[in-house]
């Protein structure tokens, strides 16, 4: 918000300074591997050649595959999470019940579930969304929560006047407040995603990047294609997080008003 | 049109600020609720909007015993209430949509209610047709509470309840707004119940004016007031010596 504010709520800006970061971070890379000068660290502009040629030869399938698991993981968690955390942060008495539970479990890292999740639900793709789902899942009960349980209560009594019951305060109070606390948790919680997603794809899958990174990493030695592959995650996260800042830009206008 | 019979009222673990208090308001009367801090003025704003519930006694609007929001009844708050998400309009259109939401039911919406989206003719009315697809963040305090006051007059209602609705504006916007509420009042026929903690106000506002004292309220103190409303009544003398014994009053009860 800040930053729209300072540069005029232009995204145009946005867009060209980060453009011009990517281009400094190559030339740091660059400039890397002919200081290094060995195959493990390939140039950017190589890489760039094998990521392109790597497309046609199944690595866009494995990016597909990752996309697929993160966001289902992803949606998963939103359609649960965000009810459930309305419905506690909207009573009194739920939240008392549940704050508890939450407070114990919401620092645990959820990554140390990872082979207790392979256990109980196999090493298929139902297990790897599922850590993801358990990832998002307590980032997004936590922020809904906290945003329902601190509306103002100005905003509830005025609407009560107004005639709404709980079924209304939930469809016109609630549910919008609860937007900006999604987005926000799903944006915190990209980088964790992309990270858990690599672990989970590292166990006995032959689709997924974590898998095509480690597999040209570890057992073919192809460096550029182990970057290509480094690359294509970087994109994922990177595009998850753009589609987030522009999922709230799109529902949550009111946030970039000065 | 509202009648308190032997109403009791406190909150949990504290004395009652409400002790079988016994009050009536007839229809199209202009009242101010006017007493210091904590000698539950705005707890009794709450009871009569539904908000609160009498520990004993009964609330009586209309002729019916209130259980619970009444739909015709409008309430404006000092902090406007107003969705942060939500632009001018769509602030302004929010009763109506909660009621096109329940339909007409008697209990969240009037059986007789005649949906007729008046919202652009309040937005026009009440100077805000410039600021529609504004957000709230984005208007002056004056601005905020006009769009509180369509919203509320949108629904048509024949009682209008106000929580010292001015008191965060600067004088020249309140002045404005207190005559807008008196025309709007005159002008719909409505019933006018204002809470606030300013003597001037009170006096500027109340043809009826109901001073509370330190809990817990038995008897009531009304001050008749007949000229509030009327040009140019706040340069008058009668409006000088009403602020003069009120101010007595609450002085002498917090003495």
């Amino acid at each position: 918000m800040i930053y729209a504010r300072r540069y005029g709520g232009k995204c145009g800006m946005k867009r060209r300074d980060i453009f011009y970061s990517a281009l400094g971070l190559l030339v740091v890379w660059q400039v890397a591997a002919v200081l290094v000068n060995r195959p493990i660290l390939p140039g950017p502009w190589q890489v760039l050649l094998v990521f392109f040629e790597e497309l046609r030869h199944g690595l866009l399938i494995h990016f597909g595959v990752s996309l697929w698991r993160a966001t289902a993981g992803m949606a998963l968690s939103v359609l649960v999470a965000a009810p459930l955390g309305l419905i506690i942060g909207g009573s009194k008495n739920l939240d008392r019940i549940f704050s508890p539970i939450i407070y114990l479990l919401y620092p645990i890292p959820k990554v140390v579930f990872v082979p207790i999740v392979f256990l109980f639900l196999g090493i298929g793709d139902v297990a790897k969304i599922a850590i993801i789902f358990l990832i998002l899942f307590f980032q997004i009960l936590v922020l809904v929560r906290d945003q329902a349980a601190g509306l103002p209560p100005q905003l509830l009594q005025s609407l009560r006047s107004l005639g709404a019951g709980r079924r209304a305060l939930f469809r016109f109070v609630y549910l919008p407040a609860s937007l900006p606390a999604i987005l926000t948790a799903l944006r915190q919680s990209i980088g964790t995603t992309v990270a858990v997603l690599y672990i989970t794809e590292l166990f006995a899958t032959k689709y997924g990047l974590g898998y095509y990174i480690y597999y040209n990493g570890s057992t073919l030695f192809d460096y550029p294609a182990m970057y290509a592959g480094v690359i294509a995650m970087s994109l994922l996260g990177l595009g998850m997080y753009f589609l987030v800042d522009w999922l709230e830009r799109w529902l949550c206008p009111w946030k970039y008003v000065s | 049109m509202i009648y308190t019979h032997d109403l009791t009222f406190g909150y949990p673990h504290h004395a009652p600020l409400f002790q079988d208090f016994n009050w009536q308001v007839q229809r199209g009367e202009m009242w101010a609720i006017l007493g210091s801090s904590g000698c539950g003025k705005t707890s009794l704003l709450y009871l009569l909007a539904g908000l609160h519930v009498p520990t004993s006694g009964r609330i009586e609007i209309d002729g019916e015993s209130l259980l619970r929001p009444r739909p015709r009844t409008g309430l404006i708050l000092q902090d406007y209430g107003l969705l942060p998400w939500a632009t001018v309009r769509q602030n302004a259109e929010l009763g109506l949509q909660v009621r096109d939401f329940y339909g007409p039911d008697g209990k969240h919406t009037p059986k007789n209610f005649q949906a007729e989206n008046k919202v652009p003719y309040w937005l026009e009315r009440l100077g805000l047709s410039a600021v529609a697809d504004k957000f709230p963040t984005q208007l002056s305090g004056g601005q905020r509470q006009r769009t509180a006051i369509a919203r509320t007059l949108a629904v048509q209602p024949d009682l209008l309840l106000m929580d010292e609705p001015f008191s965060s504006l600067d004088a020249v916007t309140r002045e404005d707004l207190q005559n807008l509420t008196l025309s709007l009042c005159k002008e719909q026929n409505l019933t006018l119940v204002m809470v606030t903690h300013a003597i001037e106000e009170a006096a500027a506002l109340g043809q009826k004016i109901l001073l509370l004292d330190t809990a817990p309220n038995q008897a009531t103190r009304i001050f008749d007031n007949p000229q509030a409303g009327q040009p140019d009544y706040r340069s008058s003398q009668a409006y000088h010596d009403l602020c003069q014994t009120l101010w007595r009053e609450m002085r002498h009860e917090t003495a």
